[in-house]
């Protein structure tokens, strides 16, 4: 089945070797993400930011955004998401949709993994892809 | 250098009011103001106004009159209210002008605000894969700050019931009736932890003053609390602001408290000399993190000053007397100039029902996207 990324210059890789995007800036090696696109970014290298960082922070979605907003469905098919920060090391804190089954047992802290999630699925069948971290641990006992 | 007065304050009652434009209320509450002060449009030197979803402020130049008066309309977020005020005080302060007004009025439609990535310098994705909403930002901040400063869940109910109890004792408020502990808590979230009763809603509203000159105010013969300190902060890096998709490693001080630490330093004054507070309360935990980032408390303290009633009217740090953001709603280009206008009825005596016993010094700090923050300091 044919997907694509939400946006050019997010991840680099497909699937399993996929990894998130930032920028390094050339004058003093400050981290930033997204990577810059367009104008300035001459001034960034691309980086590629670690896949396993903890939870900085998290909230819970729980009305169907106005657009810009793109996802699948409706206001009656909406299905709370998780959002949250991700600290990863000696990088930078990012924001992103949280991957979880248990919304009830994220925790400030808990160790999380870098992965690409089905966002909405296009009226030609195409899959759409973004960013994504989930518990590391999600599917072992609680 | 000469002082800066409020001379005269006007309001349209915030809410939902059918069939009046945003514009109107911003007429009404200008001539509400105008009439406080025993004075007439046709006086006025300058007018600095905002709005941001309800036209143009110079808009009200036709139905104020065309007098030629220097008008500037003032776009600055959440702020734009705090923006318009800390610019007439430069305009009187600088020598150049002695009487002015200051407005602001919105009216928005229902529910939360949807913000465009684009007028931020943010990418399509950031709003199409549903991370841009100021709820999200506002619940994970009080999130984060509960768990390191054990701030419990129960304490943001406390904050939204006193809420409602203050708007029930204010004539300008929207929400007038009392809402129980145990409703707050039981109510849908939001955004986690926040339950809807925890947020405030976009609004309509408006709100004026009319400042003067010390050396103006004695020639007219009218009296008002004077503008201590005002100062308008934006953010640094490092700052946890609305819309980031990302966060340095290291924090930095937010802009409440880098605005705060100037206003009272112009105004010569500390947190404790303070007699009434209003501050930003988009969502419950947001009163709770100013009062800490403006000096009032340290962090972690709200949970014991909230549960002895500290904050409430008759407690020792009075704050939100008329019930903020979360009884009165959220007219962006009113909502900061609102929490002057209650200053002002508290310094004058004039808050009836809700008065804070010899009020002599009065704080109101306003913050908002993309992360600034104005305060002023008044003294009766």
């Amino acid at each position: 089945m044919a997907t694509r990324m939400v946006a050019e210059g997010l991840v680099s890789g497909l699937g399993d070797d996929a990894r998130l995007l930032g920028g390094r800036r050339r004058a003093d090696g400050k981290v930033v993400f997204p990577l810059p696109l367009g104008a300035g970014a001459e001034a960034y290298d691309a980086i590629e930011l670690p896949r396993e960082g903890t939870l900085w922070s998290y909230t819970v979605q729980r009305f169907r955004p106005k657009p810009p907003y793109a996802g699948p469905g409706d206001d009656r098919s909406f299905t709370p998401y998780a959002v949250g920060y991700v600290a990863l090391p000696d990088a930078i804190i990012v924001e992103t949709r949280i991957e979880t089954d248990a919304i009830d047992r994220l925790r400030i802290g808990m160790p999380m993994t870098f992965t690409l999630q089905t966002f909405r699925t296009d009226a030609d069948g195409a899959e759409v892809l973004t960013y994504a971290f989930r518990p590391s641990k999600e599917g072992d006992a609680p | 250098m000469t002082d800066v007065h409020i001379v005269g304050a006007g309001i349209h009652p915030f809410g939902r009011t059918e069939g009046r434009s945003g514009l109107d209320q911003g007429l009404f509450a200008t001539n509400e103001a105008l009439a406080d002060a025993g004075l007439d449009w046709s006086q006025m030197e300058f007018a600095f106004g905002g709005s941001a979803a309800a036209g143009n402020a110079d808009a009200l130049l036709p139905r104020l009159g065309l007098t030629g008066v220097q008008f500037i309309n003032v776009a600055n977020g959440c702020a734009t209210g705090g923006s318009a005020l800390l610019a007439g005080y430069w305009a009187i302060k600088s020598g150049e002008f002695d009487l002015g007004l200051v407005v602001g009025f919105d009216k928005h439609p229902r529910g939360a605000f949807n913000a465009d990535p684009e007028k931020s310098g943010l990418p399509a994705w950031y709003g199409e894969t549903g991370l841009m909403l100021t709820t999200q930002f506002f619940g994970m901040k009080i999130q984060r700050y509960m768990g390191l400063h054990g701030i419990t869940a129960e304490t943001l109910g406390r904050v939204a019931e006193k809420a409602y109890e203050n708007g029930a004792r204010t004539p300008h408020a929207w929400r007038r009736e009392p809402v129980g502990l145990n409703v707050i808590m039981s109510a849908d979230l939001v955004s986690d932890p926040l339950t809807k009763f925890m947020f405030c809603s976009p609004a309509e509203g408006g709100a004026a003053l009319i400042l003067a000159s010390d050396r103006k105010m004695r020639e007219l013969g009218l009296a008002g609390p004077k503008v201590r300190g005002a100062a308008v902060r934006t953010r640094v890096s490092g700052s946890f602001e609305v819309f980031s998709p990302s966060l340095e490693l290291e924090r930095g001080p937010s802009p409440t408290v880098l605005a705060s630490k100037a206003a009272y330093e112009m105004a010569g004054v500390g947190p404790t000399d303070i007699d009434v507070i209003q501050i930003q309360d988009t969502e419950s935990g947001a009163e709770i993190m100013h009062m800490a980032e403006n000096g009032f408390c340290q962090d972690g303290e709200q949970e014991e000053l909230i549960a002895a009633g500290a904050t409430r009217i008759g407690g020792r740090m009075p704050v939100n007397t008329d019930g903020g953001c979360l009884a009165c709603g959220e007219p962006i280009g009113a909502s900061g100039l609102r929490q002057v206008y209650e200053n002002v009825q508290q310094l004058r005596g004039r808050a009836e029902g809700r008065q804070v016993e010899q009020a002599r010094l009065g704080y109101s700090q306003v913050y908002g996207a993309p992360g600034l923050s104005a305060v002023a300091i008044l003294e009766a």
